[in-house]
């Protein structure tokens, strides 16, 4: 017998977003990304194409990082010491994307200056043709002032400023608006946390093909299932039509489980644990495939051999399956 | 198709007698239909009518069990596509393979090892389910072998892995009164397989690469009597992995297929490399699976697979919530910060994973909010200055500490005044509001 394969219609789709700039388009980018565009859940082809494949992203910082991993740091070596080798490390790694964090302080201790922060940007920008994005250091008056200078200096590259979230969202929409970036919006992990985010975000007149959203995830072990859930819904109430969750989806699995335990430290835990770099890159990879099958379309990673695994992942996801 | 009310109202005597304690029989097929009342409230329902709604009150996707000597691995009974729609039910068993090509003593290493892996994760305890002995060299004294060193080590249940009607029969003989898994099934020797199956009562893998196999077998094997049975499509690829099991799972749930009703199994273990093989069993576990068979005992790979099984099983309606108390991080001493959190989940692990982190000594004492975040709580009235007091009282804080100073989170910064006549002679101090910033603070405000 034939079994009829039961296919779901859906009414809405997945915004298009375009980042990262090139010369033609008025930037200085190699190449420029799209992500989005999904009129079905992640990977069912046999619904529905997928016109875009999600993204891997490696976090770079502007200057070596006092509080991330050894592992992390080993694995990048001397090239972490500055955001130019580290940006050419990572496209070297296979890395889609970029995103420069910037710290609060700089090497001196001292609270990192707008000068400087521009200074990091123009000079990943120089080293590295990948699309980039900027992250604050998550202190919303600091990331205002920062992210303002970064998106005045860098006008028309196209970059994705962030994390815009319900307490600073208004200044660093208006930056992207003026000089032609696009941001990401952070929400607490709630389906209408997120949606009024967004409709904040678009009543200022931010075009909607600019912003991307991040309904923050958790780690494996740290709230992985409510960040998986909440972008199962984001992802399925978009497909039903609702404008204001039809941004793509960006999250941190990096951020997340490189500060977790389990992936942090190797000294002092149980034998159990297994090998600790292994675990450190799977406790990344796993969160980060969880992810993307749950509607990521942007995954921002810590670690190099993380990218080639989740490439891996990505590539097998995306190709047509072979059905008799 | 599950019945709807109206089909299930032509089934019953339609007299509105009210013996079932329902005004009609429409209003008891309404009852019935969304599964709130039983059938067995009608006493004048005849045979055929209970026979159609028996049938068609079978669960969508059947429970299989693995069992041994009191262990007992359980798939299926699921009823949503998304766990945000009710919940998953059964954490999908986590296998490892082992081969008859390797002598008794490697295997018996492996096992030992495997068998006594054992991580805690939230007060859990979180094992290896049991094991699986895949026949290679098409030697069935061998096979036995394994199976027998497999057993001297371990009661864990046994998936037995052959095509060959024979090794499994002498592996079942061996495992005379346990109800192992046979994998499995093929277009070849499905017939002899059911036979053995039937026999031994042991539940029957099903194996084929397409939708039209695996019902086409799956019906076979239903006519010849064999009831518990298990889909394995033959795939190692994530993608065909994810249409496959996305596809058969629909069709049990949204179509009531019953050909496709049962739990899926994954061979993670015939992945192309480790790597992929972590990821392929990582989304086995959020993708339908109810069984996973790994084939590397690696445990650092086991460990946040079977965390992530935990997390995809956590019912979404029943957070989990950590006992109230007061926790010790980092060894903390007499004269070492208190901070106070809630007893949500996330909350309790972002704020001691942070700590943690920092490697600065800390107490967490950790308030009966009823499992609700800082925020949600003090909403709530949850978290207030009354039950923060109640819990320095209840678990003896000032017996611990030396120095009277308890630490607030910063959303909660207007409790502070409440609290400091809730606790003469305490400080109060007004943390950060997110738990990211929580080593900061104690390193540059608390130090």
């Amino acid at each position: 017998m034939t079994v009829e394969i039961p296919k779901e219609t859906w009414a809405g789709s997945v915004r298009t977003v375009t980042f990262g700039a090139t010369a033609s388009e008025g930037g200085t980018r190699t190449r420029s990304l799209t992500v989005g565009g999904q009129k079905t859940l992640p990977f069912l082809h046999f619904e529905h194409e997928t016109p875009h494949p999600p993204l891997v992203a490696i976090e770079i910082k502007d200057h070596r990082p006092d509080d991330w991993s050894p592992l992390l740091l080993e694995a990048w070596g001397e090239a972490a010491n500055d955001p130019v080798n580290w940006a050419k490390a990572a496209e070297a790694v296979g890395a889609d994307v970029l995103v420069l964090a910037l710290s609060l302080n700089g090497v001196d201790g001292q609270p990192t200056t707008p000068e400087a922060a521009v200074a990091a940007t123009q000079a990943v920008l120089k080293a590295s043709g990948l699309p980039l994005m900027v992250f604050g250091p998550g202190q919303p008056e600091i990331d205002n002032v920062l992210l303002v200078a970064v998106a005045e200096a860098t006008k028309g590259e196209r970059l994705v400023l962030g994390i815009c979230e319900d307490k600073n969202y208004r200044t660093i929409v208006a930056t992207a608006m003026a000089n032609g970036h696009l941001i990401t919006a952070r929400s607490p992990m709630d389906v209408n946390l997120a949606k009024q985010l967004n409709i904040l975000i678009k009543d200022m007149g931010l075009p909607l093909d600019r912003i991307l959203m991040d309904p923050t995830t958790g780690a494996l072990g740290y709230g992985i299932e409510y960040g998986y859930s909440v972008m199962e819904r984001l992802r399925l109430a978009a497909l039903q039509g609702d404008a204001m969750t039809q941004m793509p989806m960006v999250v941190t699995p990096g951020f997340e489980a490189w500060k977790t335990k389990e992936a942090k430290v190797g000294q002092d835990v149980p034998a159990a644990w297994g090998d600790w770099r292994e675990r450190g890159i799977a406790w990344e990879t796993l969160t980060a495939v969880t992810l993307i099958e749950s509607g990521a379309d942007i995954v921002v990673l810590r670690h190099p051999e993380s990218v080639a695994r989740l490439h891996q992942a990505i590539q097998s996801l995306m190709a047509l399956p072979e059905l008799a | 198709m599950a019945l709807t009310g109206i089909q299930i109202y032509k089934l019953l005597p339609q007299t509105n007698c009210k013996d079932c304690g329902f005004p009609t029989c429409l209003a008891f097929a309404m009852k019935l239909a969304a599964k709130q009342v039983e059938l067995s409230s009608c006493p004048h329902v005849n045979d055929a009518a209970k026979a159609q709604l028996a049938e068609a009150s079978e669960p969508p996707v059947r429970l299989i069990s693995v069992k041994s000597n009191g262990y007992d691995v359980q798939a299926g009974n699921e009823v949503v596509l998304f766990r945000h729609e009710k919940t998953f039910y059964h954490k999908p068993g986590v296998f490892l393979r082992v081969r008859d090509d390797e002598s008794a003593e490697v295997i018996k290493a492996e096992i030992t090892r495997a068998a006594g892996f054992q991580v805690n994760y939230v007060g859990r305890d979180l094992v290896l389910d049991g094991f699986a002995v895949e026949a290679v060299t098409g030697d069935v004294s061998k096979f036995t072998v394994v199976i027998a060193a497999v057993r001297d080590v371990t009661h864990r249940p046994i998936i037995l892995m052959s095509h060959d009607p024979a090794h499994i029969s002498a592996g079942l003989r061996l495992l005379d009164g346990e109800h192992p898994l046979i994998y499995g099934a093929d277009a070849n020797n499905w017939a002899a397989m059911g036979d053995l199956a039937r026999q031994h009562g042991a539940a029957l893998v099903v194996i084929a690469d397409t939708l039209d196999g695996l019902t086409d077998l799956a019906e076979k094997l239903k006519d010849k009597g064999v009831n518990d049975l298990v889909l394995a499509p033959t795939t190692h690829h994530l993608g065909t992995a994810l249409t496959l099991n996305t596809q058969i799972r629909r069709l049990a749930l949204k179509k009531n297929f019953r050909p496709l009703g049962y739990p899926m199994m994954t061979l993670a273990s015939h992945a192309p490399d480790p790597a992929y093989e972590a990821m392929l069993a990582a989304q086995a576990i959020a993708k339908y699976a109810g069984f996973i068979v790994l084939g590397h005992f690696q445990p650092e790979v086991v460990y946040p697979l079977l965390v992530l099984r935990e997390n995809i099983y956590t019912d979404p309606q029943k957070p989990i919530q950590v006992k109230p108390g007061l926790y010790e991080i980092n060894n903390p001493k007499a004269d070492d910060p208190v901070l106070v959190t809630t007893n949500f989940s996330i909350t309790y692990f972002s704020v001691a994973n942070e700590v943690e982190g920092s490697g600065l000594p800390a107490w967490l004492l950790v308030t009966d909010a009823e499992g609700m975040s800082v925020l949600t709580a003090w909403a709530a009235g949850k978290f207030d200055a009354e039950r923060i007091a109640k819990a320095v009282k209840e678990f003896g804080v000032a017996e611990k500490v030396s120095r009277k100073r308890i630490v607030i989170p910063g959303h909660v910064a207007l409790l502070s005044g409440e609290l400091e006549e809730e606790l003469p002679g305490w400080e109060i101090r007004v943390g950060p509001r997110e738990a990211v910033d929580i080593p900061a603070f104690m390193k540059q405000v608390l130090a």
